[in-house]
């Protein structure tokens, strides 16, 4: 299992700018937070404590309520995800199909619990809900690349490749 | 724009997308393209993008492109065509030539044999649609096509859903222009009310009472809402139509708020449906560049205009209070109702809240008349319903069956069966809110208050088809699992019920359940019926209950002999090596991760129980079929 890691945050003040220019967009809009955050959640990737007391600032909203709102949604992540973010399907589809094994397998292989982020930073495992990919099923995300009619031994020939830097875009 | 505008499109491009449908084929009365030869239709939902139909569409373009055939050839990427277990899916049409599992490898024999030369490639057809002495048959006439009837989807797979013109030439908003000239809100309302048009998000509540609810609150601003928050996993209904064809959601929304005197409305839809929001956004966009949305539609009074909402990952946003709560900026929590949306809704105000398929039936209904609507179905469910049919079964996929169509006639004739000649067990509907349907009940002819009768309920629609291998104990408990995840904490009966159901599974699975255990599960349930604050808590123990009443057995061969008959719940199941059929080849003592497994070469091995984690990679490695899973 991997260490727990310590994030710092090192947020550019270019992002910074492209926040402050989302938050001046939305400052009017009635629920302008739910936009913000997701506009937010792009431009760092996650969202730290620090992004979110810009936001409070920006939006005048109390920064307990913006923490409470980015806790809420699974969407929001206040931790970083790895360069090649997993997402396994575990809805119902996926389910019956035994999308739970190939889980397992994954955490087997990149020694890390769904969740977690490896120690290097390079991947990261989540379980989603329903991709709306069943004809699929079961179906893995590595990033924007789906990954469909899995079974348990192309789990470690698809991280291989991500490993040897053979598959998938680095962002 | 005009009426007189609208109608000169659709005259315009009506011929493009005519010949598209299979029912023009049939009647032999195909119009002669305009300019193109042929049109190539690729599916662009996100089962076909997922299986690869992007690079198929780049491989066609570029292979046009180089013969030359570029300007004769349309390429057309639609929405979903239903049967996602082939895709990606290619038609070429005038010959409707449906070609299933599409690879860009395939796709310079199609350019060159049938494009260039008029020769079909039989040999990449779907089998289904060739006839035995080589001649193409019509999709309609597949297994899967011939009970559904198309009356939500039917441009799904049929138009580019991201050009206006393509909506429009298949009498697109003449719904909205209808509504608008000729009839006064009431009249909509009479319509919808006689329609029988029913929720389709799983309550099925009556949509033109519910219209009539809103347009009787008085205020001055109202909201329109529409609910693509699509959270019963395995269901991929509304994404479709949002992939398919999102402008009848919008022409929709604009009617339902000419009916009750709304201005604007919101899409609330999931983040993870990013195909969706693009294609709805694209929409969104073109109406209003054509002033079908915006300030004085058709040069009238009326004023509408539409803005995208995304989701965040929470499952309770699907209920209707939560789902405006979010839209205000806040956590996804429910309110207690009354007040009801229609009453008191979205920032305050009285709202109409729809499932995205509910809308896409208003603008048919409003064309065609409430008569014609009310012709289909049973007494109390009217219309059709889309289901999304996954789990165990051969054509994994989009069907829209007339209510009342049967689950026989939906598992083996559409479905085409339970694939490797296992046995159907039971179908699941209404996701973490609903239950299964048993074998027994399989002629049971399917509306809403069928299902609620038999202890399921319809649902938004995901279908689930289960086999002999699937545990029913362990389907309960992966639905709890859910509910907990997502149950929002608000209320003490949910929060704390839900979570203490999953032990009661938990233990159940495990194998150290007691008879007394099933009891308190009931009487837990009840309590959580009564006194949840909303749909998710009071529905939450539906899994459970449907499961026990069906599948009592099951609940006692896990607790009285501690066997799981399926071999789903590891703690019951064991491995075992048949020493007459080992070889002695020492694969799987290799493969076993906890070296569980001894043996000398060329000789029968044993597999130490204690220490076995019942991985099963041992059964998946032994080549011999020695190893006996118990």
């Amino acid at each position: 299992m991997a260490e727990k890691i310590e994030h710092v945050f090192s947020g550019t003040q270019e992002q910074k700018q492209q926040l402050l220019d989302v938050i001046e967009k939305h400052r009017e809009q009635p629920g302008g937070l739910m936009p913000v955050l997701h506009e937010a959640q792009n431009i760092y990737g996650y969202l730290p404590i620090e992004v979110q007391k810009l936001v409070a600032e920006g939006l005048h909203i109390p920064l307990s309520e913006v923490y409470g709102v980015a806790t809420f949604y699974t969407q929001f992540s206040l931790t970083p995800k790895g360069t090649y973010k997993i997402s396994v399907c575990l809805g119902t589809a996926c389910y019956v199909k035994g999308a739970d094994k190939i889980l397992e397998a994954l955490e087997k292989k990149l020694g890390i619990k769904s969740g977690e982020c490896t120690k290097d930073g390079m991947f990261s495992i989540d379980s989603t809900r329903c991709v709306g990919a069943c004809g699929l099923a079961p179906v893995m995300m590595v990033n924007e690349d789906v990954y469909g009619k899995m079974t348990v031994e192309q789990v470690d020939e698809i991280i291989d490749r991500y490993m040897r830097g053979e598959a998938g875009v680095q962002k | 724009m005009t009426i007189q505008e609208l109608n000169q499109i659709q005259q315009e491009y009506a011929p493009l997308v005519e010949v598209r449908r299979e029912i023009a084929r049939q009647e032999e009365k195909v119009t002669p393209f305009q300019q193109y030869r042929k049109q190539v239709l690729v599916c662009g939902g996100t089962g076909c993008t997922s299986s690869g139909s992007k690079k198929v569409i780049e491989a066609l373009e570029k292979s046009l492109e180089a013969h030359g055939l570029s300007d004769e050839i349309k390429v057309v990427k639609t929405g979903c065509f239903g049967l996602c277990a082939l895709g990606p899916i290619m038609i070429v049409y005038p010959e409707g030539a449906f070609y299933s599992q599409m690879t860009p490898d395939h796709v310079e024999r199609i350019v060159v044999e049938h494009l260039l030369h008029d020769d079909v490639v039989t040999e990449y057809l779907y089998s289904e649609t060739v006839h035995e002495d080589g001649s193409i048959l019509s999709l309609n006439e597949t297994n899967f096509y011939k009970k559904q009837m198309r009356i939500v989807l039917r441009n799904c797979g049929v138009i580019d859903p991201e050009k206006i013109e393509e909506y429009i030439a298949t009498g697109g908003y003449q719904a909205l222009a209808k509504v608008l000239t000729t009839m006064s809100p009431d009249d909509v309302i009479t319509e919808m009310l006689e329609s029988g048009l029913r929720g389709r998000g799983g309550g099925g509540f009556p949509t033109g009472r519910k219209w009539a609810f809103a347009k009787a609150s008085e205020s001055e601003d109202k909201y329109v809402c529409c609910n693509a928050d699509e959270g019963d996993p395995g269901a991929f209904m509304d994404r479709s139509i949002l992939e398919g064809d999102p402008h009848s959601v919008i022409e929709a929304m604009a009617i339902a708020g000419y009916t009750i005197g709304a201005h604007q409305g919101y899409v609330y839809i999931r983040a993870e449906y990013p195909i969706a929001v693009e294609r709805l956004q694209i929409a969104i966009d073109q109406a209003r560049e054509k002033g079908l949305l915006g300030e004085h539609i058709f040069g009238t009074d009326f004023s509408f205009d539409l803005e995208i909402r995304l989701g965040a990952g929470a499952f309770v946003c699907g209920e209707e209070t939560a789902l405006m709560t979010s839209i205000e900026g806040h956590r996804g929590e429910p309110r207690p109702r009354p007040p009801f949306p229609a009453v008191k809704g979205l920032f305050g105000k009285p709202t109409v809240l729809n499932n995205v398929e509910t809308y896409a039936n208003v603008a048919q209904i409003i064309l065609k008349g409430a008569k014609w609507f009310s012709s289909i179905g049973t007494e109390r469910s009217k219309g059709t319903k889309v289901f999304a049919l996954g789990g165990k079964i051969h054509n994994v996929g989009l069907v829209e069956v007339p209510m009342g169509t049967t689950l026989r006639e939906i598992v083996e004739e559409i479905g085409g069966g339970v694939p490797n000649g296992k046995k159907f067990k039971a179908a699941q509907t209404g996701g973490p809110s609903g239950g299964c349907i048993p074998a027994e009940y399989i002629d049971t002819p399917i509306d809403y208050d069928n299902l609620l009768s038999i202890g399921s309920m319809m649902g938004s629609g995901g279908m689930i088809i289960l086999d002999e291998d699937t545990c029913m104990v362990d389907i309960s408990k992966f639905y709890l699992e859910f509910t907990v995840d997502e149950s929002c904490g608000k209320c003490t009966p949910c929060r704390i019920g839900t979570r203490q159901l999953l032990e009661y599974l938990d233990k159940i699975t495990k194998g150290k359940g007691t008879l007394e255990d099933l009891e308190k599960i009931k009487e837990l349930a009840n309590h959580m019926k009564t006194s949840s604050l909303c749909a998710l808590g009071q529905t939450a123990a539906n899994p459970v209950l449907s499961t026990m009443k069906y599948f009592m057995d099951e609940y006692r061969e896990h607790i009285v002999d501690r066997h799981c008959e399926a071999g789903v719940c590891k703690a019951m199941v064991f491995y075992e090596i048949d020493p007459s059929l080992c070889k002695g080849c020492t694969l799987c003592a290799r493969n076993c991760p906890v070296g569980a497994i001894s043996g000398e070469v060329r000789s029968a091995h044993v597999i130490d129980r204690e220490k076995c984690v019942k991985c099963g990679v041992c059964l998946d490695s032994c080549r011999f079929g020695a190893i006996i899973k118990h």
